[in-house]
């Protein structure tokens, strides 16, 4: 059997700068992911049923406008609402602090801020998956 | 991994439930123990659907066609199926898939499936997968399907054979690479595509096609061709109208279900026949590795194993 993790980076919202998301994708394909990249401004209706299509095992949001904290949980309840609650979910992008702990809270297992190597990103997902 | 058997599975999958067929095709992908099973469950699905293959070379703009195709199959209400294959990275195994990208306007849309997939390392610009996928979404009424694939070369004529109707994507500026092409793939397209018509180089390029496809031999069919511009939607009435015609026609014809049945039964063959054959060596060697150190220390070559793999499975035959 050949299991490769997939990975889903998805950018919600209306921000349009996906430098980041571009970066992490590439770090994750030559960590010998594959990796499938919806492209900017995507609604969370649109990443949650894009993630159950490709059959994703991590799904990652970046986002830099500021409109995580009602972004993001909003895909994890989509993907509750698709009984897909098992994809593991993880953000990245311009997040205060203090924001950290609610989006926790919702269902992100990390959230990555700027400055973050690629290599931490690799290694959390690495884990998650084997654990 | 849903705690549901296969038999529940491939329900469900008939049921067009998208979290189940997402998981078949993944069964399918991964070569899971079970995909022979489900796939037999839902062999009845093998001719249910048109296949359409799109290939051509990379920035020929294939996703923002499959997009328009999309449009255009969901106004009259048809689901559609759309497997886009990018290549594995030789060196990591890994891969980008970014063919949604062109597809956004069909993300939250339920009669739209799609699903990207990484080659693998299987040669010919398909997933090895591919095929069995087709039949995944076949099974849960997506019809018609599209086989979208990177080439630039022969290998990909493997689309040719797999989908009822291939078009072939070209765009100006490819220069001398279309003289390259003439050889396999002018043969292998039922459409010619001559996108991104409002650029420069349009002429030539549909010269150098027309000269190519003078050289398919008498009796064979001729492809035809249409200029678009995919982006500004230019010529697409013209190419779905094309397109649509030939699917019918194709849907008519039905002659190719012979074909089919022996190329799929020739790859399980092959399939099946690699595994047996492989845990055979393992057995008798420990593993491949050890196989390959057997033949680089002088004890063997690969042909005395393969003589002595036939011997067991003639063995086991009489037995």
């Amino acid at each position: 059997m050949d299991r490769k993790i997939r990975v889903l980076i998805g950018k919600p919202g209306l921000d349009g700068h996906d430098r980041g998301a571009k970066y992490i994708a590439r770090a994750l394909r030559d960590a010998g992911m594959e990796v499938v990249y919806t492209g900017i401004r995507q609604t969370p209706e649109a990443i949650a049923n894009a993630a159950v299509q490709e059959d994703a095992d991590f799904v990652g949001l970046s986002l830099l406008s500021g409109a995580h904290n009602h972004l993001f949980p909003e895909v994890a309840r989509l993907l509750k609402e698709m009984h897909a609650e098992d994809i593991i979910l993880f953000g990245g992008g311009v997040i205060p602090e203090e924001d950290i702990p609610g989006l926790k809270e919702a269902g992100f297992r990390a959230i990555f801020t700027p400055g973050t190597p690629s290599s931490e990103v690799v290694d959390f997902i690495k884990k998650e998956f084997t654990s | 991994m849903l705690p549901i058997g296969t038999e529940k599975l491939s329900d469900l999958v008939q049921k067009g439930a998208t979290r189940a067929v997402a998981r078949a095709l993944s069964m399918v992908e991964n070569g899971h123990q079970e995909a022979g099973l489900l796939l037999d469950s839902l062999f009845g699905a093998f001719f249910s659907s048109m296949l359409v293959g799109i290939t051509g070379p990379p920035g020929a703009g294939k996703s923002t066609l499959v997009d328009g195709l999309l449009r255009h199959w969901r106004e009259r209400d048809r689901r559609v199926g759309v497997i886009a294959v990018d290549p594995t990275s030789p060196f990591t195994g890994g891969a980008v898939l970014g063919d949604r990208l062109r597809m956004q306007d069909h993300a939250s849309d339920p009669g739209v499936f799609i699903r990207s997939m990484g080659s693998r390392g299987h040669l010919g610009g398909l997933s090895g997968a591919t095929r069995d996928a087709a039949q995944i979404l076949a099974a849960a009424s997506f019809d018609p399907i599209i086989l979208e694939t990177v080439g630039v070369g022969q290998a990909e004529v493997e689309i040719a054979s797999l989908a009822d109707i291939t078009l072939l994507v070209l765009v100006p500026g490819l220069g001398d690479d279309v003289q390259a092409m003439k050889a396999g793939i002018m043969e292998i397209g039922d459409l010619i595509v001559l996108n991104k018509a409002d650029r420069p180089g349009i002429d030539q390029l549909e010269a150098a096609v027309r000269a190519s496809i003078e050289m398919i031999p008498e009796g064979r069919p001729v492809p035809a061709i249409v200029r678009c511009s995919a982006s500004t939607g230019e010529g697409m009435g013209e190419l779905t109208s094309l397109l649509d015609a030939l699917i019918a026609g194709a849907a008519a014809r039905d002659l190719d279900r012979r074909s089919r049945i022996r190329d799929l039964l020739q790859s399980v063959i092959r399939e099946k026949g690699a595994a047996l054959a492989g845990s055979l060596v393992a057995r008798e060697f420990g593993s491949m590795d050890e196989a390959i150190d057997s033949v680089l220390s002088g004890l063997t070559t690969p042909y005395r194993i393969g003589g002595m793999i036939e011997g067991m499975l003639e063995r086991n035959n009489e037995g």
